[in-house]
């Protein structure tokens, strides 16, 4: 086994955290708009390049669709590119988010949730992120500064592997983690850059019938993605599919080598259980709402109640059969939501959840909370009445009402 | 679409070309095909320059104009344009 690797600890809020990663794992270009509370990132990102401690080419952009299209054109030429966004802007960026997964070009970005207007709010759900769930990017949700230091860092690896070329978003909860001061553990810029290594092009065979890199090169031409009809379109759409469940065992590798240096896991990189050994109720639920839930699950074990956690890292790929093995024994499941499907039933997180359970040999009851919208505090009472609410369905042993807000004034 | 074609394994990822563009057939898109009365044209070559696909030639042996059906879609500005209303659209 490797040795853990001494780290500096270093105050930063979530930006500065996730700055630092992309600085340390040698990109080529940034392209980038501000939005809060994302701005942090680029604005320190930008410091980084005026100061010189980066070789990367900085393109200031009119807008964040003109962004993402740099990203995507630079990603194309073989270059590692990085970005970052937050809801008004990442809903700018609707249409070339699907561009970069069909273009295989697997740029990270950075989003730093928060609510989307109207009525404008600039404080953190996941409504922004949620909307784009199905653009074909990876989506891993961190639940602290240092994880989103350590994901940024693991991305550019699951990203750019050859067999993977998928575009990747880390998510960090705007304000509670984008702008609140942490500890943060930092490998050291050698160790980043030998992890991250350079970025691996796989061959392509192109129009001139020869076998060439996948990338934008006048050596040797080719073109991505220029149009495919109804003859083929749906065959590459296939394929972007194949990329990203072959993308959930890369993810946990990656994940696994990072925690062999660093000393830092996250369950295994997809999901992670807290105290479920024995447990009888679940809540499940994404990003920094893990760590509040995580000292209710304390408490309340204090107390004799078996309750446990499963937190989602990674929720496009879905670790499906992982998710459901794991919950298909419990009593109860508990789905908390930062962001509505409209008119659709529950949220996003809850009908994959209750959809996965579908297939499995039982079925605990599974209830929707919504919370935390527009930046709402979730606090350990709320979840704690969460676990009482779901104590009362295993004892009625019904499930009325599947869909409930949580803090809402009725 | 036809049994050659190839399946999602077997393609280059991210729509990359596998092939030069002139080997998609876009003429298989057309209703109406242009026909030329010989008699009528006068080797203008208005069609020519008019084509936007590039599908109209002038052959210098010939000396004359030629179709290449392969890339017409069809579109009819050759037939719009013909001074001496030489080009016929038919049903193909």
């Amino acid at each position: 086994m490797k040795r853990i690797i001494k780290q500096e600890v270093l105050a930063f809020n979530g930006d500065e955290a996730v700055a630092y990663a992309a600085k340390q794992s040698d990109v080529d270009v940034v392209a980038a708009y501000p939005v809060t509370p994302q701005t942090i990132i680029v604005e320190k990102f930008s410091e980084y390049v005026a100061n010189g401690e980066v070789d990367t080419e900085f393109v200031c952009v009119e807008s964040e669709h003109s962004a993402m299209t740099a990203c995507v054109t630079a990603s194309a030429t073989g270059a590692r590119t990085f970005t970052a966004t937050a809801a008004p802007g990442l809903a700018l960026m609707h249409e070339m988010l699907y561009v970069a997964s069909g273009c295989r070009t697997p740029v990270i970005m950075a989003v730093a949730n928060r609510a989307l207007s109207a009525p404008l709010n600039i404080h953190c759900d996941h409504s922004d992120s949620m909307g784009q769930r199905d653009s074909g990017w990876i989506q891993i949700y961190a639940e602290n500064s240092q994880e989103a230091y350590d994901s940024v860092i693991q991305a550019f690896r699951t990203a750019e592997h050859p067999k993977i070329l998928l575009p990747e978003m880390v998510c960090l909860d705007g304000f509670t983690l984008s702008h609140t001061l942490e500890n943060v553990s930092v490998l050291p810029d050698n160790v980043v850059k030998d992890f991250v290594g350079a970025r691996q092009l796989p061959q392509v065979m192109g129009h001139e019938r020869r076998s060439v890199p996948f990338r934008l090169d006048p050596e040797n031409p080719v073109s991505i993605g220029p149009i495919a009809l109804p003859d083929y379109y749906f065959e590459f759409k296939r394929q972007q599919e194949e990329a990203m469940k072959n993308s959930l065992e890369v993810i946990r590798e990656i994940h696994e080598e990072y925690a062999k240096t660093s000393g830092r896991s996250y369950g295994d990189g997809l999901t992670e259980s807290y105290r479920l050994e024995d447990a009888e109720t679940a809540i499940v639920c994404l990003g920094s709402t893990a760590g509040t839930v995580k000292s209710v699950v304390d408490g309340l074990r204090t107390n004799g109640v078996n309750a446990g956690l499963l937190r989602i890292r990674t929720f496009r790929p879905l670790p499906v059969k992982e998710i459901a093995r794991t919950l298909e024994s419990l009593k109860a499941v508990a789905v908390m939501d930062r962001s509505m499907s409209f008119g659709g039933h529950g949220g996003p997180v809850f009908q994959e959840i209750r959809h996965l359970l579908y297939e499995a040999s039982e079925h605990p009851h599974v209830v929707n909370y919504i919370y935390g919208l527009g930046g709402r505090d979730t606090n350990p009472p709320q979840i704690q009445k969460i676990y009482e609410d779901r104590k009362r369905g295993i004892q009625t042993g019904k499930v009325e009402n599947p869909v409930r807000y949580v803090d809402l004034r009725e | 679409m036809t049994n050659q074609e190839k399946s999602w394994k077997e393609i280059p990822p991210a729509g990359v070309c596998w092939k030069p563009s002139t080997e998609y057939l876009t003429g298989d898109w057309k209703t109406y095909k242009p026909v030329r009365d010989p008699a009528k044209c006068t080797r203008c070559t208005f069609c020519v320059i008019f084509c936007p696909d590039g599908a109209i030639h002038w052959d210098a042996q010939k000396e004359d104009i030629e179709f290449d059906y392969n890339f017409c879609k069809g579109c009819g500005i050759c037939a719009n344009e013909c001074p001496t209303d030489a080009i016929e659209m038919t049903i193909e």
